[in-house]
């Protein structure tokens, strides 16, 4: 099959970016989209040109490397799909590919389709885990957790953290990502002690990384590759709210 | 030289206490002191600089990926086993030790493998408290699932992302160290060399891959948690980024490199489509605990699976290995595959698979529970392949997968470079010639959590005397010379062929003479055809982009021109095993049946090389494997 390509290119951060069309004939359709970007790239070199860059790594769909905005959707049409999972046949023969990054005040551009998503890392490291030192744990076992609560909060940690829901937030918002880490750890009673602390430093890092606020679109949701659910991100709500009355009873 | 493999004294069971019991310590106020390096960010990385971080230590964490969540052990998706014995089946720890030992055909350190199985219950105790969310029963208690090569149910797991829930448990408690600042992190940032002061391991010169600028990293020890080469294959089950450089370069500067040519083929993976493949996607041995393996019994057969009767249907590992049928070991499922592709009844458009077939399993159990078990892996497979295995069996085929090779280190994780040390898929040690399933996560997390803390901290106790380590040093200026030198001579040579093209070109190589399969013919032209090759590379290839500034293509290259080395001992070493022992197979060594021929009169010993110089034949040097405890018995799964 051929396509017609239009991507992104931009030379650094500073730089301004353009659109910039390429077409591909020939191929197979089913190359998945990263390997077709691996057969422009040789194009590209062999023509003496510089091929496009862009993240990725497992090409298994979990390490969340990937991601951009194909015709405008992060991680392109299909649902609960990153784009190392998206293969040609998703396309019609001659249609034209629209190829961006991921776009969000927090996830500046460094060069064509590869953004910095090191705000998702700060936010982690501001309260989403549990505060157990190595060699300090009691026996498995003497947790129970039922078998229903590992399901939902394994829902919630599926999350691959690869930013697709911001990238589709008009408002710019990680409250999807934030949400289902926080739901993770609230859900499991390893997790219960810190529920406070966590959720109003985790919110207020995600501010201050220029995240925007969640105004409901639930657009999130549609295009996360591991249909996170949007009902994190009302867990979230509730657990800043019941923490900070619990802060103000405190005091 | 003579290794010292530093196994300590006492009956197995107690070696590891009688270790930890006489380790140095470092005291708190003086932790603050002392700076290590830990490279690489998966399970092992990320549970080692955490550990140490807590423990008080400067920190610095390398990776090339953008996050460290990003690492591959993300993508292990079967299990992890640890011998608790929850389901009352009669497991334990000797009996762990012992599957493990046979299974990797008892060419692995007995101490280390038992240290290893002793360690498996804290690990699952630690990934508990943070929070993994491991499969539950509807009691609240830990479920388990069994593995292929063992017949108890040791394995636990998160669905079929096992590997994503223990690396995020490990990259939560390594962020958890970032905020407090003990642990330093550089995301994007590549290790290209190891600096050496006094023979001791102090540094590393790193390419910020972002930017493109060299910078030095000076500390008291040096930690590679940098996975395995299996990537070396070009095809094969592992991230596009995974590679040997790190190890690679150590041990040019003097670490030896041991077992280079075990390496895993992984009997389910998807099997490959077309020339313009980039990577075969694994789909969990879990699998295989509800699925059935065959082929038609008739060969070239053209009818779709669902129309071939079940009596004209092979089901050759049941048949062949009928104790352990589907869950044989991988060496042995992959290799019966490979055989009965050869033998012309593969299927599928290129007859390079074998079916793996759930209908049995979904008549008896319902659509339901087996969606509840593995709905991620059908979905992949729908994704990936278009077919929904629900309906009809799925396609499998052999893949390369895990390096049971890497660098040799000593009981304390340490290789033969002072003050380096290895851990998880970087280094050889526990797996011997054969990786059990669910092991490689357990490895990884132990060497990182429980191991390594005790033993480097046993190493720094010499070091609280000798001060920071300036990077300002002869030898750090030499080595970040040495690294410009490099990567001007790629952007230099302005050839004609792509970085790929000289990986795919080796990986076919490596598949058809040093694969599932070796002999003696084969491997000494390969080793001819990768020498040519490498000149080639040399002399041709076309690195665009600048070498100062963000460049993939560079990265890469740097990659391949390890491998090319790398490719070339794994020859050796295989060259030299006048054996088959798990993963090694050499054609001129099997029964009768063709199963492996094990010369242990000959060959129970580790192969550690020492490098002699490029082009040169490297040195061999024997570690012999000493088995207290139980006697190699010839391995069967009939």
């Amino acid at each position: 099959m051929d396509l017609h390509l239009k991507i992104w290119r931009q030379k650094d951060k500073q730089s301004e970016g353009k659109l910039v069309s390429y077409d591909l004939r020939e191929l197979n359709p089913h190359m998945s989209f990263l390997e077709m970007l691996d057969t422009l790239n040789e194009k590209l070199i062999t023509e003496g040109d510089e091929p496009v860059e862009f993240d990725h790594d497992c090409r298994e769909g979990i390490c969340g490397q990937c991601g951009m905005m194909i015709n405008g959707i992060a991680h392109g049409p299909l649902k609960n799909t990153t784009t190392c999972q998206l293969h040609l046949r998703s396309f019609r023969d001659g249609e034209t590919v629209l190829i961006e990054p991921f776009r969000s005040e927090a996830f500046p551009v460094k060069k064509d389709l590869k953004v910095d998503r090191s705000a998702f890392d700060r936010i982690i490291s501001s309260g989403g885990f549990v505060s157990v030192n190595t060699g300090q744990a009691p026996d498995a076992t003497a947790i129970a957790v039922t078998h229903q609560t590992a399901e939902e909060a394994f829902d919630s940690a599926a999350c691959i953290g690869c930013g697709a829901c911001v990238a589709t937030c008009k408002n710019g918002s990680a409250a999807l990502f934030t949400s289902a880490k926080i739901t993770h750890m609230v859900l499991l009673p390893q997790g219960k002690e810190e529920r406070n602390k966590r959720v109003l430093d985790m919110v207020t890092q995600m501010d201050k990384e220029l995240f925007g606020h969640c105004s409901n679109t639930e657009a999130c949701e549609v295009e996360c590759p591991q249909g996170i659910s949007v009902l994190n991100i009302a867990r979230m709500n509730y657990e800043y709210s019941r923490a900070l009355f619990f802060r103000q009873k405190a005091k | 030289m003579i290794l010292n493999s530093k196994i300590p004294e006492g009956p197995l069971e107690q070696k590891w206490d009688n270790y930890k019991k006489k380790a140095r310590l470092v005291n708190p106020a003086n932790r603050k002191k002392l700076d290590v390096i830990v490279v690489g960010t998966g399970l092992a990385g990320s549970s080692i600089a955490a550990s140490l971080g807590e423990m008080g230590y400067n920190v610095k964490s390398f990776c090339f990926q953008d996050s460290p969540r990003r690492a591959h052990s993300v993508a292990a998706q079967g299990g992890v086993n640890a011998a608790k014995n929850y389901k009352n089946d009669g497991d334990s720890v000797y009996r762990m030790f012992v599957d493990t030992l046979k299974g990797g055909d008892f060419r692995a350190r007995e101490a280390n493998v038992y240290r290893m199985a002793e360690c498996s219950l804290n690990l699952i105790d630690q990934s508990v408290a943070q929070g993994v969310p491991f499969g539950r029963e509807y009691g609240g208690y830990l479920n388990n699932r069994s593995f292929g090569g063992v017949q108890v149910s040791r394995t636990f797991y998160a669905r079929g992302q096992t590997g994503q829930q223990l690396l995020l448990g490990a990259y939560q408690a390594l962020m958890r160290q970032v905020g407090k600042g003990t642990v330093q992190l550089y995301s994007r940032h590549e290790m290209l060399d190891l600096v050496m002061i006094d023979g001791k391991a102090r540094g590393i010169i790193v390419r910020n891959l972002d930017t493109g600028e060299i910078e030095r990293h000076a500390a008291h020890a040096v930690v590679l948690a940098t996975g395995g080469y299996g990537k070396i294959y070009y095809l094969s089950t592992l991230a596009m980024g995974c590679n040997g450089s790190a190890i690679w370069r150590a041990h040019k500067k003097g670490a030896l490199m041991a077992s280079p040519s075990w390496i895993q083929v992984h009997p389910t993976s998807l099997p490959q489509s077309g020339d313009y493949q980039s990577k075969l996607t694994l789909m969990s041995e879990s699998l295989r605990n509800d699925g059935r393996i065959w082929v038609p019994s008739k060969a070239d057969e053209t009818r779709p699976p669902n129309e071939i009767p079940e009596e004209e249907r092979d089901y050759y590992l049941e048949r062949r290995y009928p104790a352990f049928g589907n869950l044989a070991p991988r060496d042995i499922s992959s290799r019966a595959a490979k055989e009965r592709i050869d033998a012309g009844f593969g299927i599928g458009p290129l007859k390079n698979a074998v079916y793996l077939d759930f209908s049995k399993a979904i008549r008896e159990q319902g659509k339901e529970k087996i969606q509840e078990k593995y709905g991620n892996l059908f979905d992949m497979y729908l994704k990936i392949t278009g077919y929904n295995a629900y309906n009809e069996p799925m396609m499998i085929s052999p893949s390369a997968h895990f390096s049971m090779g890497g660098l040799w280190v000593d009981y304390e994780l340490m290789t033969t470079i002072p003050g380096l040390f290895a851990l998880g898929e970087a280094n050889f040690a526990d797996h011997g010639a054969n990786r059990l399933g669910a092991n490689s996560l357990l490895q990884a997390s132990v060497d990182g959590y429980f191991i390594a803390p005790y033993t480097i901290a046993n190493y720094l106790a010499d070091e609280i005397h000798t001060g920071k380590i300036s990077p300002e040093s002869p030898e750090f200026e030499t080595a970040e010379n040495n690294v410009k030198q490099q990567i001007q001579g790629f952007m230099n040579i302005k050839g004609t062929k792509t970085v790929d093209y000289f990986h795919k070109t080796l990986g076919k190589l490596l598949y058809d003479y040093c694969g599932l399969a070796r002999n003696e013919e084969g491997l000494k032209y390969a080793i001819g055809e990768i020498r040519k090759l490498k000149q080639e590379f040399y002399r041709d290839v076309r690195v665009s982009g600048q070498g100062d500034k963000m460049n993939s293509e560079l990265e890469k290259a740097g990659r391949v021109a390890d491998y090319f080395e790398i490719g070339e001992l794994m020859c050796y070493d295989a060259l030299t095993r006048n054996e088959s022992c798990g993963a090694h197979f050499r054609e001129e060594f099997q029964t009768p049946d063709g199963e492996a021929l094990r010369n242990d009169a000959e060959y129970q010993f580790i192969s550690a090389w020492a490098w002699a110089g490029e082009n040169k034949e490297p040195e061999l040097i024997k570690e012999p494997l000493i088995f207290e405890e139980i006697q190699p018995t010839v391995r069967s799964y009939k």
